[in-house]
């Protein structure tokens, strides 16, 4: 045993292939199209008030502080989740969490990269479709470009983004990925018709 | 042709445009936008059904949502046969077939019309009092009788193969009906540019401007107005028009659910298209315009096919181009329906006589009708109905008595006044207040941001209607932050007008017992009904309505409420209002399952969740298993095996060599912060703080009331982060319970919560030659004893990603737990499975699992624990830290019941026969010749076949069991007394050498 427990061979190491879950389904419907996203870095930070200008600094975005707002720079997006909560996603491929990792200030960072998924519901008819099952009000006064919310779709939670006027980045944890592409897939073809 | 009783020159509809249709059987010929009801009428069709007591000939009531006598089934194909359709609501397409409900053999001829004759036995209460003896009789022959009789329509047998959907919705101002009313209340909200939503349930708006000829606004036939109007509001971009849509609830906060009728009266409905769309609306200010309904007169047989209400008949003209007779009579206690007879005569129907119970009305309706030359008996009431399949006279009397006079009519059109439809404002919470000279309840005190406009509101006359609606719709778009609109009322050049009415039963309605005149049709309630349930004793209008069952139908007692609270009132000598009014409760008109179920069936019932590692599993041919949302793989068949030889195969196999196990499901939550630790120490029974960062512990949490609420291995990462794991079921009841702690009871903590369990795949490598197979593909981690041993986790990678891996085991065998992120579940997974290959591995399922562990003795919260065992009865007590002074449970532990002698405690049970597997529940007993009942001491908690030890094993939670040890107890089963003896948890490797072996 022994023996077997000191051949930690580095050298002959393969690299597991990464499989996303759904990867490449999307749907088209009428004025509206889903899409599920590229894989991205994603972090849950939590932290108290006054650690947010250390870590805005770190992470190359201020942190916002308001409920139901967001901020994006340089493709990484921070969303208030709650007083101390926020999902950040990166989409550049730099990983939010190594940058967290030299802050001294108090917080939580936590990776879940691979415990969300990303579907883009895109086209004049987006909210509509998402409203199926969220009871959100998406109109533009009541959640602008830059709105995010974590809310429900259907029975399972969700995050929402408004990412444009007419498009909106949903994440959901991976597991629930195949019942929140499917609703909003059925809410697409509602909101087509 | 579209009908022998279509009138060419009257109507709206478009004649050029015919519809086939057929009503049980036969074939007729309508014409579109025709609904089912005024095609029938057209046809010359009066009757379309039995009622659901006294199976009695019905026929068309109303031309609305209120209609309690013709409800129909329609039959799209075998699986779409929708029963209990209002012929009224129901529009009529191309093809469209409909039978008729509650008769056999026809229509024409019921069997079931004997309980008419036999009315007597059903008289109110029947079912309280006639089925009461013998008591046996109940459930073997009364109820499943009665259950035949009983019941409107006929189920559809399959699968309904329509969609269903909904939508949230928000808006500032919702105009809940599509009248003058709501049409105004909508156009003046829009002009302010706030989001508005007009809905109603016709498919055309207009509401009583269908039938009222007499109206004109902004120069215009009032029903043109309305589609002008309601297009205008449908092309502005802050305005969603709602047609053939209805607001069933009205809900707090100013949500209101309506269900909108998408397809139904398509001839071939798209597949894309919904069958129906629930939509659920938030509202700032709700403008409530649901108009009034109009009631019939309580007389002898009046509910002979024929005899319908005076409005109801008005819009089969006006609107549909129908005369519902050639040779009408009309009965009446107030005006309207001499606006029905008038328009029916100017359209060449012969009206034979207006009978008018009041004395000497007078008013610009009377002058016409009498101008007309209209035959007007004022003071008089008919005393009944004759005919049976259809009407063919009316009986007069003076009301006070006198001599009878029979004039023979083929319809007779009544009108006992209009009854205000507050059923939204109700249940929007609001008090009804009753209008003592108008006789009517009207919304009074609000409990909701909203406001009742038009006849719903008790305002009588369009111009008054208009104006306050146009009035309300405007100030409620202000209430909810628009700026003053630039529109202009509507003008209102002429328009109709009509007084009150009565309540209650007229002369002809008895006081002889065995006349029947109907105060709800659709539940076969007569006024003797009512007046009998007073005498019975009934004081409350709740009572009488439902020993009575007045109003209890799916119409909800739309044309009944009023009619049979004041026969009600006038039998108890109280005014109306002390009676009370019943609830009115939602839906307001019946509303399908499919559309409350909507997305909700199929793949959308409930969430599948499925771990990184599935389609591996699903490959291998695994059988599954839910646990919870989860599917996880149950075991694993190889070449025709039963679920029990595979078992017994992955059993040996990871104790042999190895096995592989999917893990993920567990729930794993990362605990960060300072305080880390300290929180640790409260949410759970172990101490924590010295626990040293790489090594891992088994805990168990406790509710506040002392008993195991959860348990899991947790893994320090580093002194301010633990990798928690909680049971598959227990991982979002348990974040709940630590956040419900963090944040209400230690706020002080400066430590965080993050739910990980989806971020990491886990794979259970055990056996003892789990670390051959993990050791080459392990990068960065020191995999020897002396390095990693039992309880700890290491940080590094595997297949060069990055892993949390742990040295763990809930098989008794050296085990390691790979924690891999979830998308390198299947590959980490795979390379393993081809390491394992050369080490004879396994991929074992939850059934093995299960088996493994209950051979060690370890326990499964949920399986061999229900919310009542502590961990002292669990035998568990080694993990309490002795130590501590808190925890959550310290103190409810220590209560002295839960330290008591004699409690249920968790033992080991083995069968005298080994080969005997028990039944998981099965009871146990001391003395199986005692008389029965017999004193339970426990339950068998967890029971399998071990091949691994070549007997049956079993886990038992038994009072003051640890003292029996080696006791013979029993455990009776239908079959036979099973002997057991009780023995420790543990049946597999006593001493854990197998651990590191």
């Amino acid at each position: 045993m022994a023996k077997a427990a000191a051949k930690t061979a580095a050298a002959t190491s393969p690299s597991a292939e990464r499989r996303p879950a759904l990867a490449g389904r999307s749907t088209s419907a009428t004025g509206v199209k889903v899409e599920v996203l590229a894989p991205a870095e994603r972090m849950s930070l939590r932290a108290p008030e006054a650690s947010l200008a250390a870590l805005s600094k770190a992470l190359g975005v201020t942190l916002p502080k308001q409920p139901k707002t967001s901020a994006t720079k340089g493709g990484r997006t921070a969303m208030w989740l709650g007083p101390d909560e926020w999902l950040v996603i990166d989409e550049a491929g730099n990983d939010p969490l190594a940058d967290c990792a030299g802050v001294s200030a108090l917080h939580s960072a936590v990776g879940i990269s691979h415990r969300n998924i990303g579907i883009s519901v895109v086209g004049p008819a987006a909210a509509a479709a998402i409203n199926s099952g969220c009871p959100q009000d998406l109109s533009l006064d009541a959640f602008p470009v830059g709105a995010a919310s974590r809310t429900i779709l259907g029975k399972v939670e969700i995050v929402l983004l408004r990412t444009a006027q007419d498009a909106f980045r949903v994440e959901c944890w991976r597991s629930f990925s195949d019942y929140v592409f499917t609703f909003l897939s059925e809410g697409a073809r509602d909101a087509a018709g | 042709m579209s009908g022998a009783f279509r009138i060419p020159a009257a109507g709206r509809l478009k004649q050029a445009k015919t519809a086939r249709f057929s009503f049980d059987g036969q074939s007729y010929t309508g014409i579109e936008g025709d609904t089912l009801a005024s095609a029938l009428l057209a046809n010359g069709v009066h009757l379309v059904g039995r009622s659901f007591k006294y199976h009695r000939p019905r026929g068309i009531l109303s031309a609305g949502a209120e209609e309690p006598n013709a409800l129909v089934q329609i039959v799209r194909d075998d699986a779409r046969k929708t029963p209990n359709v209002r012929a009224t609501v129901q529009e009529l397409y191309d093809g469209l077939a409909a039978n008729s409900q509650n008769r056999w053999p026809s229509l024409s001829f019921d069997v079931g019309a004997v309980n008419d004759l036999a009315s007597p036995m059903f008289s109110a209460g029947f079912y309280y009092k006639t089925f009461m003896w013998p008591k046996a009789a109940w459930k073997s022959l009364y109820e499943p009788k009665i259950r035949e009789a009983a019941g409107l329509g006929v189920s559809p047998d399959r699968p309904d193969p329509d969609h269903y959907s909904s939508r949230y919705a928000h808006c500032d101002v919702l105009v809940l009906g599509g009248g003058a009313a709501g049409i105004a209340a909508a156009l003046a909200a829009a002009e302010t540019g706030v989001r508005v939503i007009l809905a109603d349930e016709q498919a055309e708006f207009g509401g009583s401007l269908r039938f009222e000829s007499g109206a004109r606004i902004d120069g215009q036939d009032g029903f043109a107005w309305a589609q002008g109007a309601v297009a205008k509001l449908a092309a502005m971009d802050n305005v969603r028009v709602l047609p053939r849509t209805t607001a069933f609830g009205y809900y707090a906060q100013n949500f209101v659910g309506l269900v909108e009728r998408v397809s139904d009266h398509l001839k071939a409905p798209g597949h894309d298209l919904p069958r129906e769309r629930l939509w659920q609306v938030r509202a700032k200010r709700v403008v409530l315009a649901s108009g009034a309904i109009e009631r019939h007169m309580v007389f002898a047989n009046n509910d002979r096919p024929g005899v319908m209400l005076a409005g109801a008949a008005r819009t089969f003209l006006n609107h549909y181009g129908v005369a519902v007779g050639r040779n009408v009579g009309v009965y009446t206690a107030n005006d309207s329906a001499y606006a029905a007879a008038i328009d029916l005569k100017k359209a060449g129907v012969n009206v034979a006589a207006i009978v008018d119970l009041r004395d000497n009305p007078t008013g610009p309706v009377i002058d016409e009708a009498r101008a007309l030359g209209i035959e007007i008996n004022f003071g008089r009431a008919v005393i009944r109905a004759g005919g049976k399949l259809r009407v063919s006279s009316m009986t007069v009397q003076p009301k006070n008595g006198g001599g009878e006079r029979t004039i023979p009519v083929d319809a007779i059109l009544m009108s006992a006044g209009w009854t205000p439809s507050v059923h939204l404002f109700s249940q929007s919470r609001g008090k009804v207040a009753f209008n003592d000279e108008t006789k009517r309840f009207v919304p009074g005190t609000y409990a909701q941001d909203c406001v009742s406009v038009g006849a719903c509101n008790g305002t009588d006359g369009l111009s008054g209607t208009v104006d306050e609606a146009y009035a309300a719709g405007a100030k409620a778009a202000k209430d909810a932050g628009a700026k003053a609109g630039k529109g202009s009322k509507p003008k209102v050049d002429a328009s109709e007008s009509w007084s009150r009415g009565m309540l209650g039963a007229a002369p002809g309605a008895g006081p002889d017992t065995t006349v029947k005149a109907f105060v709800d049709f659709q539940n076969d309630v007569t006024a003797k009904d009512i007046r009998q349930a007073v005498h019975e004793g009934m004081r409350s209008i709740e009572h009488v309505k439902r020993f009575t069952t007045n109003g209890m139908a799916t119409d909800q007692g739309k044309t009944s409420n009023m009619h049979g609270l004041a026969i009600a009132a006038e039998t108890l000598g109280k005014p109306i209002p002390e009676v009370g009014l019943t609830t009115f409760r939602a839906p307001y008109t019946p509303v399908t399952f499919g559309s409350i179920v909507s997305h909700a069936r199929g793949p959308l019932f409930d969430p599948t969740r499925k771990t990184a590692i599935h389609p591996w599993a699903e490959r291998q041919g695994a059988v599954f298993e839910d646990v919870g949302q989860w599917k996880r793989a149950w075991y694993f068949p190889k070449g025709g095996e039963d679920m029990h030889a595979a078992v017994d195969r992955e059993c040996v196999g990871v104790r042999t060599n190895a096995g592989l196990f999917d893990a993920s499901t567990l729930g794993k939550i990362e605990v960060v912060g300072p305080d880390a630790a300290k929180f640790m120490e409260l949410l759970y029974t172990n101490p924590w703080e010295k626990l040293e960062p790489g090594r891992c512990r088994y805990g168990i949490m406790l509710r506040e009331d002392g008993f195991i609420y959860d348990d899991g291995v947790v893994g320090r990462l580093a002194p301010d982060r633990f990798h928690v794991t909680t049971t598959t079921g227990g991982a979002p009841r348990v974040m709940n319970h630590m956040e419900d702690y963090l944040q209400t009871e230690f706020p002080h903590l400066n430590v965080w919560l993050t739910s990980i369990t989806e971020q990491w795949a886990v794979i259970a490598v055990q056996g003892p030659k789990s670390r051959d197979i993990i050791a080459p593909l392990v990068e960065g981690i020191d995999m020897s004893d002396e390095a990693l041993p039992h309880m700890s986790v290491r940080e590094g990678k595997i297949c060069g990603v990055p892993t949390r891996l742990f040295r763990m085991s809930f098989t008794g065998e050296r085990g390691f737990e790979v924690n891999v992120p979830a998308d390198y579940g299947q590959a980490v997974w795979e390379a393993l499975w081809a390491e394992g290959q050369k080490h004879g591995a396994v991929a074992y399922g939850t059934e093995a699992m299960h088996v493994l562990r209950a051979e060690k003795g370890y326990i499964i919260v949920g399986q061999d624990t229900d919310g009542t065992v502590t961990p002292n009865d669990a035998g568990l007590d080694w993990a309490v830290g002795k130590k501590k002074t808190d925890f959550v449970g310290i103190r409810g532990m220590m209560r002295p019941d839960l330290v008591a002698k004699g409690r249920k405690q968790l033992v080991g049970l083995k069968t005298k026969d080994p080969k005997v597997v028990l039944e998981e529940g099965a009871q146990i007993v001391e003395d199986p010749r005692q008389p029965i009942p017999m004193k339970m001491i426990g339950h068998v908690t967890s029971s399998y076949w071990s091949q691994n030890c070549g007997r049956s094993i079993a886990l038992a939670l038994v009072a003051g069991g640890r003292d029996r040890m080696g006791d013979t107890l029993y455990v009776p089963m239908p079959d036979g007394v099973i002997e057991v003896e009780v023995t420790g948890m543990v049946f597999f490797d006593e001493t854990g050498g197998r651990l590191n072996g």
